[in-house]
């Protein structure tokens, strides 16, 4: 085989060379928007607000966020407003105003102290329902508080509506965390499943 | 391959599933888990959550009221 011509080996080189630098910048274009988009992919959570203040309704949101952890999920609860019952482990009077004392008679005690959004009848229904879920032996809702928490659902309370209940910390079951509409927020974008109860 | 016996007995959603998933963590690849259950709705959740989870549900069976189900850990 003769000498191949040094202008064709340089032209092979120079074309080669040119089509290696378009390929590398395509591939740094596309890594960098993989990098950009990866903070926006939903990941494996579920997000609950807890709104509501009646029995059914949060014994249906533990259910779904235990389930979630044992579903392989991470779960996220909010607790905002009368949602806030469900975390409640006593009631405080020291320090606050008449109002906030007011409230604080009127609210909830805590979980076993909740009214069921249907057929309550000051408070005869919820016994009505406790006493065939102990038949049953169907978890409570503190059983169930207790079991979210050992799974590890995180719980976060919304601090705007504990000042406007006068709920203060000491009041709310320990290992809660505290925060605001970012928190819920930050969790439910990165969430499959959000849920408002 | 070791098998694994957990009674579920007498509880119900979510707590066989929540029962479930504790135990399965401390079996090795390849183990079995074999839960008895009575919940009405077991056994679409314990499908469901084989499926979602990635094991495998290798038997399903009921006598009087009482589920039985083999479960294989297949994933970490």
């Amino acid at each position: 085989m003769g000498d191949v011509d040094p202008a064709v080996t340089a032209l092979v080189e120079r074309l080669v060379s040119e089509r290696t630098a378009e390929l590398r910048g395509e591939v740094e274009r596309l890594s960098s928007e993989l990098a950009a988009m990866k903070p926006r992919t939903v990941s494996d959570r579920a997000t609950i607000i807890v709104f509501s203040g009646d029995m059914d309704k949060l014994m249906s949101a533990f259910i779904i966020a235990s389930g979630a952890v044992a579903m392989g999920l991470e779960a996220s609860m909010y607790f905002t407003f009368w949602g806030l019952a469900a975390v409640k482990k006593s009631t405080l009077y020291s320090g606050k105003s008449v109002v906030e004392k007011m409230l604080s008679l009127m609210l909830p005690g805590g979980p076993d102290d909740v009214p069921s959004s249907n057929m309550n009848m000051l408070g005869m229904g919820p016994m009505m329902f406790k006493s065939v879920m102990k038949k049953h032996n169907v978890e409570t809702l503190p059983d169930l508080v207790k079991v979210s928490q050992e799974l590890g659902v995180r719980m976060i309370a919304c601090q705007m509506s504990m000042g406007v209940m006068g709920i203060q910390r000491e009041e709310l079951i320990d290992g809660l965390e505290y925060g605001g509409v970012a928190t819920y927020l930050g969790d439910a974008t990165d969430s499959k499943v959000t849920l408002y109860i | 391959m070791a098998v694994v016996e957990l009674d579920c007995k007498g509880l119900n959603c979510p707590m066989p599933i929540v029962k479930i998933s504790r135990a399965i963590k401390a079996l090795a690849i390849g183990d079995r888990l074999q839960v008895t259950a009575s919940d009405p709705s077991f056994k679409a959740d314990v499908e469901a959550w084989a499926k979602r989870l990635g094991h495998t549900l290798v038997e399903f069976s009921e006598t009087g009221g009482v589920q039985s189900a083999t479960l294989e850990k297949k994933v970490g």
